[in-house]
C-alpha cells in the first residue's frame, strides 16, 4: 500500500551561530545578517517522509507558507526529491501567530487532496514553540506523534512509532491519518541530488518569472517562459486567501490572538574583563589566581 | 456574571509522582492570584492518583480537580486533551498555565488550536498588568504578561492574549521556585468522571521508558561547557577530561548539541538548563544570547574563542583568545600541575 505524504515546512533566520558580526555594539542584533535556512527539524521531516515513499509509494508534497523569498525552501525541497511543492503567500497571511498559523496550513492541506500522513519538524529554530504541528492536528482532527524519531512498521492503516525525549522514550500505535512532528535525531537528511538540482534549476513562483527573463533572455516573453516551465513541471504554485476556503477573520496579525506587548533586547553589561594570553604562562597563572581565590581545587 | 480570575495549573505526574514543574506552577499560581483576587486551581489527570490531590492543595492549590481513569494512565493526547477541553468550557478559567515538558508541549497546543485561543510557549516569567490595544484603543486590566526569550534568545518577548480565555502559557521547568508544602493549607477536591469519544483512542501506548537524568547541571560547582568552535570528538575529550579533573560537568551549548557532540542533556541556555556555578568554561562558544540567558550568572566565567569580537567576551570575566584546541591542552595541564 502507498501512503501520500504531506510535509510543513518553514523558512526561518539562522539563529544558531550568532556570532560578533551579527550583535551591534548596544548588544542588540542585525536581523539582516542572518541567512535564511530551511528550518533544520523540517529537513528531518521531509527525510522521513521519502523514506516512507522509497519504501512503501506515493507522494510527498511540501508546503510552506511565507514571502516569495520561501520558494527558496521549495526549491531546496525539489533538489531533494519532493513530487510537488506549494507555497502559501498572501499578505493576508502575514504576522500571524501559531494559531492563525495553523488555521492557514490546515487549509491549504484540505485543498491540497487527500493524504494519509503529514509531517513537521518538531519546532522551527526562530520560535522554538513546537505549537503549529499539534495545532494543525487538532484542526484537522487528526491524532498526533509529537518527538517522532523513527518508524518502526507501517501496515495498512496503522503506523507504529519510537518517540524521543531527552529522558527517555515511548512506542506507540496510531491509526492513520496522522501527524508526526520529528525530531533532530530520526535521521541524517539527504543532500540536494546534483542530478535534480539541474532538473529543477528554473523551478519557479510566477513571481519570479521576471527575474528569469533576465536572466535566461533565450526565452523572448514571459509567455514563453511559462510554456517551457509548464511543460516541465516547474511551475511552483502560490496559493493566496482567494485560492482557499477559508475565514478571513481568522488569518494573519488580525486574526492572531497572541499580541506582542512589548519586547526588549538583552543587553549583555560587560564585565571587568581580563585578558589572559594563550601561552602556557598565561594559563598558569590564571589557574593560580583562581586557585588563590577559592575557585578551583 | 463577571468573568472568573482563576488560574488553573495543569499538574501532570509521572508513575504518581508530581513533577517539580507543577508545583512551581503552583507557587507562581498563587503569587497571581493574589493580585488577580482570585483562586488557583489544579488539573489533576491520572490513574490511582488520589492520594496526589492533597499534595496539590498543600503546594498552592485551592481546589484540585481530579479526574481519575484507566485510560488516563499514561499520558496520551487526545484522552488528556478531551477531559481538559470538557473542563475549561465548564468552567471558563482565565489562565490556564501547562509546564513545558514534552507532554505539556503536546497537550497545550492541542487544548489552544481546540479553543482558538492564544498560546505562548516557554515563558521563563509571568506577571500580571494591563494593557492598550492602539488599534482598537481599547484597554484591558489584569492580563498576563506571557515573558520568554525569542528569536533565538537574543530578544525577550512580552506576550498577551487580550481577548482569548483561557490566557495560556507553557512555563519552562526550573525558572520558578515552588513553595515547599504546607501542610495546614485547606482546598476542595472534586472528582470528575471524564466523558470520552472512541476517537479518543486512535493512539496506543505500547512501551515506555523513562529514566534518571545521568547529569546534575543545576547543582554542578564547575561547568567546562564545549560550543560549535569544539570541532571533533578529539576536542571533546579534551572538554571532558578539563571537567573530570576540575570536580565539574560537561556542558553545551546548542551549537554542539546540534553538531552532535554531546546529548542535549548537557545543553545550557534558553533551550536546556539554567545554571550558577563558580566556575563556568566557554570553550569554543560563540555566546549567542540564547545560551548565555543561562550561564550568565556564574561566579567566574572563562570564555576561550577565536573570534575575539565574539559576544561570550561581554559575560566573561577571563578573555582567551585562542583555538580550544591549543588552549584546553595548556589548562589541563596547569590544573594537574597545581593538583601535585
Amino acid at each position: 500500500m502507498s501512503y501520500q505524504s504531506i510535509v510543513l515546512v518553514k523558512q526561518v533566520p539562522d539563529t544558531r551561530n550568532i556570532t560578533g558580526e551579527v550583535m551591534t555594539a548596544k548588544g542588540t542584533m542585525n536581523r539582516s545578517a542572518l541567512p535564511a535556512i530551511f528550518n533544520p527539524e523540517d529537513l528531518n521531516a521531509l527525510e522521513m517522509a521519502l523514506q516512507v515513499r522509497e519504501r512503501y509509494g506515493g507522494e510527498v508534497t511540501v508546503l510552506t507558507m511565507g514571502p516569495l523569498k520561501a520558494a527558496d525552501v521549495l526549491r531546496e525541497a525539489l533538489y531533494r526529491g519532493a513530487d510537488r511543492v506549494i507555497l502559501l503567500s498572501d499578505r493576508e497571511f502575514a504576522g500571524a501567530d501559531t494559531q492563525a498559523t495553523s488555521y492557514t496550513l490546515k487549509c491549504a492541506i484540505e485543498k491540497a487532496g487527500k493524504f494519509d500522513l503529514v509531517f513537521c519538524g518538531r519546532q522551527a529554530i526562530d520560535g522554538d514553540t513546537a505549537q503549529v504541528g499539534p495545532q494543525v492536528a487538532e484542526k484537522i482532527g487528526l491524532p498526533q506523534i509529537t518527538y517522532a524519531e523513527s518508524i518502526i512498521s507501517l501496515e495498512n492503516d496503522e503506523i507504529v512509532v519510537q518517540r524521543a525525549f531527552d529522558l527517555g522514550s515511548e512506542l506507540v500505535k496510531c491509526s492513520l491519518p496522522c501527524l508526526l512532528t520529528v525530531v533532530s535525531s530520526a535521521n541524517r537528511p539527504r543532500p540536494a541530488s546534483a542530478r535534480k538540482r539541474i532538473a529543477y534549476k528554473l523551478a519557479a513562483v510566477p513571481a519570479e518569472y521576471p527575474d528569469l527573463l533576465e536572466k535566461w533572455p533565450e526565452f523572448e516573453t514571459e509567455k514563453a517562459l511559462e510554456k517551457y516551465l509548464a511543460e516541465r513541471n516547474l511551475e511552483i504554485p502560490i496559493w493566496t486567501v482567494n485560492d482557499l476556503e477559508i475565514d478571513k477573520n481568522q488569518l494573519g496579525l488580525s486574526g492572531s490572538p497572541t499580541q506582542v506587548y512589548k519586547v526588549n533586547f538583552v543587553v549583555l553589561e560587560s564585565t571587568d574583563i581580563k585578558e589572559i594570553s594563550p601561552t602556557a604562562e598565561g594559563i598558569q597563572e590564571l589557574i593560580d589566581e583562581l586557585v588563590k581565590e577559592y575557585v578551583v581545587g | 456574571m463577571t468573568e472568573s480570575k482563576d488560574i488553573w495549573v495543569f499538574i501532570e505526574q509521572e508513575e504518581g509522582n508530581i513533577i517539580d514543574v507543577s508545583l512551581e506552577l503552583l507557587a507562581k499560581g498563587q503569587e497571581l492570584a493574589d493580585i488577580l483576587g482570585s483562586q488557583v486551581w489544579g488539573l489533576l489527570c491520572g490513574h490511582q492518583i488520589d492520594e496526589l490531590a492533597n499534595s496539590v492543595i498543600h503546594h498552592g492549590a485551592d481546589r484540585v480537580l481530579v479526574v481519575d481513569h484507566p485510560e488516563l494512565a499514561l499520558y496520551r493526547t487526545l484522552p488528556y486533551a478531551r477531559v481538559a477541553i470538557d473542563l475549561i468550557r465548564q468552567h471558563q478559567p482565565y489562565i490556564f498555565l501547562i509546564g513545558a515538558t514534552p507532554s505539556g508541549r503536546d497537550l497545550a497546543p492541542r487544548i489552544a488550536s481546540a479553543e482558538a485561543v492564544g498560546l505562548t510557549a516557554d515563558c521563563t516569567d509571568l506577571q500580571i498588568g494591563d494593557y492598550t490595544a492602539k488599534k482598537e484603543k481599547q484597554e484591558y486590566k489584569d492580563l498576563l504578561y506571557q515573558i520568554r526569550p525569542a528569536f533565538g534568545g537574543n530578544i525577550i518577548a512580552t506576550i498577551v492574549n487580550p481577548k482569548t480565555r483561557p490566557q495560556m502559557a507553557t512555563v519552562r521547568p526550573g525558572v520558578m521556585q515552588a513553595n515547599p508544602p504546607d501542610k495546614s493549607r485547606k482546598g476542595e477536591i472534586e472528582k470528575i468522571e471524564p466523558a470520552f469519544e472512541s476517537s479518543d483512542f486512535a493512539l496506543e501506548v505500547l512501551s515506555r521508558e523513562m529514566r534518571e537524568p545521568t547529569v546534575n547541571l543545576k547543582d554542578a560547582p564547575i561547568i567546562v561547557a564545549a560550543g560549535g568552535g569544539v570541532q571533533s570528538a578529539d576536542e571533546f575529550h579534551l572538554i571532558q577530561e578539563l571537567a573530570h579533573i576540575l570536580g565539574g560537568e560537561v556542558g553545551a551549548s546548542r551549537a554542539a548539541v546540534d553538531a552532535g557532540l554531546v546529548s542535549s542533556e548537557h545543553q545550557i541556555g534558553q533551550t536546556g538548563a539554567t545554571v550558577r556555578p563558580r566556575l563556568y568554561i566557554a570553550a569554543g562558544i560563540s555566546g549567542a544570547i540564547q545560551h548565555s540567558t543561562g550561564m550568565d550568572k556564574s561566579n567566574k566565567i572563562i570564555a576561550i574563542n577565536t573570534d575575539p569580537s565574539a559576544p561570550i567576551f561581554q559575560v566573561a570575566h577571563y578573555k582567551i583568545v585562542g583555538d580550544v584546541a591549543e588552549v584546553l591542552p595548556l589548562l589541563i595541564r596547569a590544573v594537574r600541575e597545581k593538583a601535585k
